[in-house]
């Protein structure tokens, strides 16, 4: 049995008639950190909404742990965890309060299911009387996946998690997912980041409410067929402009510090060709060379492809 | 029972970590009963009247101490000629003037009929009539004096007896009025715009994905309003007693059991409205719309039921501040008990019932 099942889901919203998610078909393993990648309004949000049975797919099937969404919803909100994409606890209730109150809700205490958040709980325990709202955007996110977690969830549902959090505190939350597997518990997680798509077990790339691509994240890595290369020089803009216009130049777009390319033909020859053209246009300080390709540059042409 | 308790904890912390609110939720009475009690009197009193004596007789001079010495009138000129009338009133101090035709006193006792005229300022309907009717009363009362000096054959003596009121107090009917329209703000206001904050801050999303019951939520939302309200009734009966010297004729653990009845309506009022809107504006927009408007106009606080056309006084039945109105005014001023106001505790009790379990059904379990 998966752990997380959507069959054929479509959710067409109401007010300005957007189709947010089209014939969405997912299977989630159990223990599996899953992760759905994708920009804004890739309807990743909808997804967690329609499994947490917060709202009603048009049509198509879905089930957590074997329970419907529709007609077991109440079983599912005994057994999830969820937190959403906005920062959504009580701000005006201390760090602690927070916790016994969702520990209460969920008819446990926080004692009893201590060994599931003690690694988190150490790093806020510090400020457990100091309102939610007043705690920095790490740990008010370390504060959410508490309050999710107090009841032992059997799956958890994470939206955008790290969003909007400083860099340290991104690498320290999936750090904590990675613990989080030791304990068996299903992950569904999404991100707008693709750098964090490595932390997955597998991965669904989304695009307007379709999936582009599911695997795992090296499998999809792999399955990049071609060379790709990378290119800089003084001038970024003007390298972008030159290479776009460039018959044998099939692809490119920038990537951190540098652009990123492929060519019609992956010889050496027409690399060499490219070099020499460019350095006659008068780029100075030109590099340019094979690199190997992450999720992003297949995002990327996946999506160039649609 | 466990999450109940922990529901309601919860609603405490944010009732009473929200200063500003809570302030304005407890300043609220205070404000109004000053408001209604000293600035917005509705009796007259202390009105600056002109006098024009054309005779400066004995006659003249005993009606015009009589109307200077009443608590009603203040004397605020004298003046010699009709030319001066209108520029008294354009002065805008005064209210009315009294005129006495030349040779007052003689006319009374020779022809046995003298005229005074009165003229007030009409663009105060209210106040126009009332200066007027004391002013009559004023004369009226010189007249019968002289009457029992000189003994005419009959006479009819109305004996007025104001029941309930004897003094014909503004207060008596402006302190239900109150109460009523107190309660239902906090409680319709108060109670639609908690619910709906959740829905906006996307707490309600987390709990929606909880075992809750709604009913817990629904109770725990009630229970810091009930205590407030129950505070501000106790306000409000403090200040009526001792600024308005307003005392609760009738028994006060009814009175209190009334009250509990009709907050117990305004917050199931307010869960139907926080049912029904999705933002906190709109929450406390029919909030208001459906609080101030009806007990202002249709409950009979500010104007008499009887005298409205059919329709109206037929939709002002489904005002739940009517009936309380009624309740209090019966309670607190007429003295009666419950045989007196069973079927108006009868018709909120029914109302508050049919509010909470309809928004109890409405209560939304997913987020559309």
């Amino acid at each position: 049995m998966s752990a997380v099942e959507l069959e054929h889901i479509v959710k067409t919203y109401q007010d300005g008639g957007v189709t947010a998610v089209k014939d969405f078909s997912l299977k989630v393993n159990e223990g599996e950190l899953f992760g759905l990648i994708g920009p804004d309004g890739a309807g990743k949000t909808t997804i967690f909404r329609i499994l947490t049975t917060l709202i009603l797919a048009d049509s198509g099937r879905a089930s957590v742990n074997g329970y419907d969404v529709v007609e077991d919803y109440n079983e599912i909100r005994k057994r999830v965890g969820y937190m959403p994409g906005r920062f959504s606890l009580y701000q005006d209730l201390t760090v602690a309060e927070n916790l016994h109150f969702f520990a209460t809700v969920f008819k446990t205490t926080i004692e009893e299911n201590y060994d599931m958040i003690r690694d988190i709980y150490e790093q806020i325990e510090p400020f457990k009387d100091r309102r939610a709202g007043k705690l920095s955007g790490g740990m008010k996110q370390k504060l959410a996946l508490c309050c999710a977690l107090i009841h032992k969830p059997e799956v958890l549902f994470l939206d955008e998690p790290t969003t909007g959090v400083d860099a340290v505190s991104r690498k320290e939350f999936w750090q904590m997912l990675d613990q989080l597997k030791k304990h068996g518990i299903t992950m569904l997680v999404s991100t707008p980041y693709m750098d964090e798509a490595v932390r997955c077990d597998r991965i669904a790339l989304m695009q307007q409410g379709s999936i582009l691509a599911m695997d795992s994240p090296e499998q999809l890595v792999r399955s990049f067929s071609g060379k790709l290369y990378q290119a800089k020089s003084e001038q970024k803009h003007r390298l972008l402009k030159d290479l776009r216009k460039h018959p044998q130049v099939v692809d490119t777009y920038s990537f951190g510090e540098y652009l990123h390319l492929r060519t019609s033909n992956d010889s050496k020859e027409v690399l060499e060709a490219l070099k020499q053209e460019l350095l006659v246009q008068g780029h100075e300080q030109l590099v340019m060379e094979e690199c190997a390709p992450t999720i992003e540059d297949c995002f990327i042409r996946l999506l160039n492809q649609e | 029972m466990k999450q109940l308790r922990a529901f309601i904890a919860k609603e405490f912390y944010h009732v009473f970590r929200d200063h500003k609110t809570l302030l304005l939720l407890f300043g609220l009475p205070i404000v109004q009963i000053i408001l209604f009690g000293f600035a917005l009197s509705t009796e007259v009193k202390n009105s600056n009247i002109a006098i024009l004596d054309r005779s400066k007789d004995d006659a003249s001079r005993e009606i015009i101490h009589k109307i200077a010495s009443s608590d009603y009138f203040e004397i605020e000129r004298n003046i010699r000629g009709h030319e001066e009338i209108l520029e008294a009133f354009q002065s805008g101090k005064v209210r009315a003037v009294v005129i006495f035709e030349p040779d007052f006193s003689e006319h009374l006792l020779r022809e046995n009929k003298a005229q005074l005229q009165i003229i007030a300022d009409a663009s105060d309907v209210n106040t126009a009539t009332t200066i007027n009717n004391y002013l009559t009363n004023i004369v009226t009362e010189y007249q019968r004096e002289l009457l029992g000096a000189t003994s005419m054959p009959w006479v009819i003596e109305p004996e007025i007896k104001m029941l309930y009121n004897p003094q014909l107090k503004g207060e008596y009917t402006f302190i239900p009025g109150i109460m009523a329209m107190i309660m239902l703000l906090v409680g319709v206001m108060m109670t639609s715009i908690s619910i709906v904050r959740e829905k906006e801050l996307g707490t309600m999303e987390i709990l929606l994905v909880s075992p809750f019951k709604p009913l817990w939520i629904v109770l725990a939302k009630f229970a810091p309003y009930v205590i407030i309200s129950i505070l501000n009734v106790t306000a409000i009966l403090l200040l009526s007693y001792f600024f308005l010297e307003l005392p609760v004729k009738g028994s006060l653990f009814l009175l209190y059991v009334e009250s509990l009845l009709f907050i117990l309506t305004s917050l199931s009022l307010g869960l139907l409205i926080s049912v029904l809107s999705k933002t906190q504006q709109t929450a406390m927009f029919i909030s208001l719309m459906a609080t101030m408007l009806p007990t202002l106009l249709l409950s009979g606080f500010m104007f008499p039921i009887e005298n409205m056309p059919m329709p109206l006084q037929v939709i002002s039945n489904i005002v739940p501040s009517k009936w309380f109105f009624i309740i209090v005014k019966s309670i607190m001023i007429k003295g009666l008990g419950i045989e007196a106001v069973w079927k108006e505790t009868l018709i909120l009790a029914g109302m508050t019932l049919l509010l909470f379990v309809i928004s109890l059904r409405k209560f939304k379990i997913r987020l559309e």
